[in-house]
């Protein structure tokens, strides 16, 4: 019988687990890919949002000031790269301008610090890269950058460094009543919980037995571009929002990218994250209305990440049903809020009152990583990247373990470079398969049915 | 600070020339810095055959022709570390490297030559839609896995790229068992030598589409399938035209890109159309003291001239090391026309030796002149039955002709004949 069972190890449920992690509980995760992260949470934008763009009154808006102001603290301990480098929103012509201004005042409302309005000069003073159309802009200096995904794997690995545990590849079927407690039913058995926290992403409605909440998939499509286009802006720029969301934005990433995007199209399968044509060239036309040089030959990779968007057009955090909290439709401003929402998720099962809540002395802020032998440390497996065999074997061996090439990718950066793997990839799967004993031909590049290889050469003989 | 009179970086088949050369013109005190635990660069995974034609009249496998200058280098008793990864260059030529037996390191250099290689343009900086399976690979990434590794990537593919990487992973995939459904090349002509769309595609009868592309890429965990789309001549997809291929190996030969990091740290100039850097005839650099060859330079078709660039680069490296400051004078400028996309050198410092230029063109002409001028004087003419841009050309500038040049800038230029023989 677990105290707490979190359904979904993406940002919302590992921060939510790295925040129970602090009580003495008996915790767990309960993930169905074979690592953290690999919904939304892998595939967006990567911006702390200020604050200004959430209703005032809603969810939302409490949420992503308060995480917004939690974040700095939060990336530090855990180890995790986070840059305050501000943002401004750009205004083309009068109907912009409207907007521009009723985002400040609906910012100052929300209790977001450090909000100006810009005039064009001071836009291209800060910015001479950006459009001279732009007319007005909204520069909000508490906008930062932070990795998704390394929040993700950081915040995970730490919760299990504190004793949590993580079940991956583990689908949840569904969550039943029992006398006083849940069962989750999965396809690798059965979970008893005191508490179910279903953050299942875009499954969270078919999960929360609930009716009354429904998640829809939206889809963004990005373009990233090449490490050595830094400085070609060094703010995350905006365009004025529209229902749809906040827009085709520019920014540099805390790697030291510069990523396009997203787009903003509903659709129906939740298992698409097709990037198309239309979507592509849609981003290259949102970027280059920001930044009409944005030197888009110098693109790397492209990608599309699918938000989860809840009924009522704010965050649902609720009980769904007994001992089941659900969250559902945490789309941006939801990385923001990941803290907050944490807080707020654990203080609702503190009242609850279902399990006994002690605070963990043994809890360590800070991660536990595997060392690896100091000489592996000197074997560059990566080169666009410099990564070595030593950072890979940490990656592989620290918690939450790497186990597919896509895992040793988003913790260590190899083959995020500019050749993408073509270099390193081979390495990296030989020293998965080395360190975990995995044969070659069964490590996969992001778990499931994902091989890299078929078989060995002349196998057929036998 | 260790100090070494000549760093060469990388210990391929430009390197391993390079330093041969260096020391039988008289410098002993050679660091060739490979990043592999072997020699050879990436000849030791082209075991096919074809090497070494021009060279030494013979066609050899790509390890044989490497194993030639690996062992004239014990010979010699060039020294050269493995597993050792330069990760930093300076323009005051000191060169930082990582190997798990040094540690992190600083070597101060007397010379350098570059000899880094290249690397291929990955799927991403294609920017093709659709899902991210597993399954897609470029040619060389999957050429180490079968003929290093020993491991198949799959059992149905269709390459995409014409260029030889692609046509010669063609055959070897047959051969290992694979089938290779097409070849699939954007521009309306194959980018790779004759011999390998015969002896690769034609002789395995492999269909190679021109004038397509790969428009979509099918399959959410691993490759389902890709559709292609035939393209107009400005390379933009034909709607209607589209055809699914069924695969589950996508291999991707499109392109060849110079490994120029460590270059441009150190502000070497680099020439937009190579990618490699700006040399001379005796391939040195902007920065005095740092050489240049092989296809870290522009990626050359045969390895045979990647030898004898490299032999150039090993040479005047050590003239270099003799003469300290060599001054450079009379420097004469060489232009592409026409259809000349480029020229190595790109510009020439007299002396008293011939000058070969290598270019290549942009486009395919049948029955092309070849003229090499400044201003109104023409030095050297030439026709050529066919010019293409997958097979690099070269012309020879005599001695004397350079001497009696009036002015500093040479035109290259190749255009169509203006009578039909």
């Amino acid at each position: 019988m677990y105290d707490v069972v979190i359904i979904g190890a993406g940002i919302i449920g590992t921060v939510i687990a790295r925040e129970f992690s602090k009580y003495c509980l008996d915790v767990c995760v309960i993930e169905k890919e074979n690592d953290v992260a690999r919904g939304a949470s892998g595939a967006n934008s990567g911006i702390s949002h200020a604050g200004f763009d959430a209703k005032p009154g809603t969810l939302k808006a409490k949420l992503n000031v308060r995480g917004s102001r939690m974040m700095e603290k939060l990336c530090r301990e855990l180890g995790v790269a986070y840059e305050r480098n501000g943002a401004i929103v750009l205004g083309f012509g009068e109907e912009d301008e409207a907007t521009i201004k009723r985002l400040y005042d609906q910012g100052i409302k929300n209790g977001v610090k450090n909000l100006k309005i810009l005039s064009a000069n001071e836009i291209r003073k800060l910015e001479p890269n950006v459009s001279e159309k732009a007319t007005i802009g909204l520069f909000a200096a508490d906008s930062g950058i932070v990795s998704p995904y390394g929040l993700a794997i950081a915040a995970m690995g730490n919760a299990m460094d504190n004793g949590v545990k993580f079940f991956t590849n583990t689908e949840v079927k569904r969550i039943i009543q029992e006398n006083g407690f849940a069962v989750v039913e999965t396809d690798n058995g059965n979970f008893e919980a005191k508490i179910v926290i279903n953050s299942a992403g875009l499954y969270s409605d078919v999960l929360s037995n609930d009716p009354e909440i429904t998640v829809r998939p939206r889809k963004g499509e990005y373009m990233l571009l090449d490490k050595d286009v830094e400085g070609v802006i060094s703010h995350t720029i905006f365009v004025c929002p529209s229902k749809m969301g906040k827009g085709i934005l520019v920014s540099p990433t805390t790697d030291g990218n510069v990523i396009l995007g997203p787009t903003a199209l509903d659709i129906e399968d939740k298992e698409d994250t097709e990037t198309t044509q239309d979507g592509l060239t849609a981003v290259a036309d949102g970027a280059r209305k920001s930044v009409p040089n944005v030197p888009l030959r110098k693109v790397i990779t492209s990608f599309a990440g699918l938000r989860s968007v809840g009924n009522t057009g704010d965050f649902i955090i609720k009980y769904s049903s007994k001992n089941l909290i659900t969250l559902a439709g945490i789309e941006s401003p939801g990385l923001t809020s990941s803290p907050a929402i944490a807080e707020y998720v654990v203080e609702m099962a503190r009242e609850s009152g279902a399990v006994p809540f002690r605070k963990k002395k043994s809890f360590t802020a800070k991660r536990k990583i595997y060392k690896a032998p100091p000489e592996k440390y000197n074997n560059i497996i990566c080169r666009c990247e410099t990564i070595s065999e030593g950072d890979i074997i940490s990656a592989i061996h620290s918690n939450p373990p790497a186990l597919d090439v896509y895992a040793v990718k988003k913790r260590v950066r190899a083959g995020m470079g500019r050749c993408q793997g073509g270099f390193c990839m081979p390495g990296v799967a030989e020293i998965i398969s080395r360190e975990t004993g995995i044969p070659l031909e069964k490590i996969t590049k992001s778990g499931r049915n994902s091989y890299i290889l078929l078989e060995k050469i002349k196998e057929g003989l036998k | 600070m260790k100090k070494v009179d000549l760093v060469i970086i990388g210990g391929g088949p430009a390197g391993m020339a390079a330093a041969i050369s260096a020391k039988q013109n008289g410098t002993d005190d050679i660091l060739i810095l490979e990043r592999d635990h072997c020699l050879g660069g990436i000849l030791g995974q082209c075991i096919h055959n074809g090497f070494g034609l021009h060279r030494f009249g013979e066609e050899l496998t790509g390890p044989e022709y490497a194993y030639r200058f690996e062992k004239q280098v014990k010979e010699l008793g060039i020294p050269y570390k493995l597993g050792a990864m330069v990760t930093d260059l300076s323009k005051d030529r000191v060169i930082t490297y990582v190997s798990e037996e040094d540690g992190k390191t600083k070597i101060k250099a007397g010379a350098i030559i570059l000899a880094m290689g290249c690397r291929e343009r990955p799927r991403g900086a294609l920017n093709t839609p659709g899902n991210r399976p597993s399954g897609i690979y470029t040619a060389g990434t999957a050429q180490r896995f079968v003929n290093i590794k020993g491991y198949l990537p799959g059992k149905k593919a269709v390459i995409l790229g014409s260029g030889d990487i692609g046509l010669i992973m063609a055959r070897r995939m047959t051969l290992e068992g694979c089938e290779v459904k097409a070849v699939v090349e954007i521009t309306p002509y194959s980018g790779g030598l004759k011999r390998n769309i015969v002896q690769c595609l034609n002789d395995f009868n492999i269909p190679l589409l021109l004038s397509h592309t790969v428009s979509e890429i099918h399959g959410k965990e691993r490759l389902t399938g890709v559709t292609v789309s035939q393209v107009d001549e400005n390379k933009n997809k034909i709607p209607g035209t589209e055809k699914f291929y069924e695969c589950d190996t996508l291999l991707l030969s499109c392109g060849l890109l110079p490994e120029n990091e460590l270059s441009i740290k150190c502000g070497i100039d680099i020439d937009r159309i190579t990618g490699g850097a700006i040399v001379d005839n005796h391939r040195e650099t902007s920065v005095p003291g740092i050489f240049s060859c092989g296809n870290v330079l522009h990626v050359h078709d045969l390895v045979d001239f990647v030898s004898e660039e490299a032999e150039l680069a090993g040479k005047f490296a050590s003239d270099f090391l003799k003469h300290k400051q060599i001054k450079r004078k009379n420097d004469v400028t060489v232009k592409a026309k026409g259809a000349v996309r480029y020229t190595v050198p790109q510009h020439i410092s007299l002396s008293d030796e011939d000058v070969k230029i290598f270019f290549r063109v942009g486009e395919i002409i049948k029955g092309a002149r070849i003229t090499v001028s400044a201003g109104d004087k023409i030095i050297v003419s030439k026709k050529k039955p066919k010019v293409a841009p997958g097979e690099m050309e070269n012309v020879i500038l005599k001695a004397k002709d350079l001497s009696e040049l009036e002015i500093n800038e040479i035109e290259v230029k190749c255009e169509k004949e203006a009578n039909d023989d």
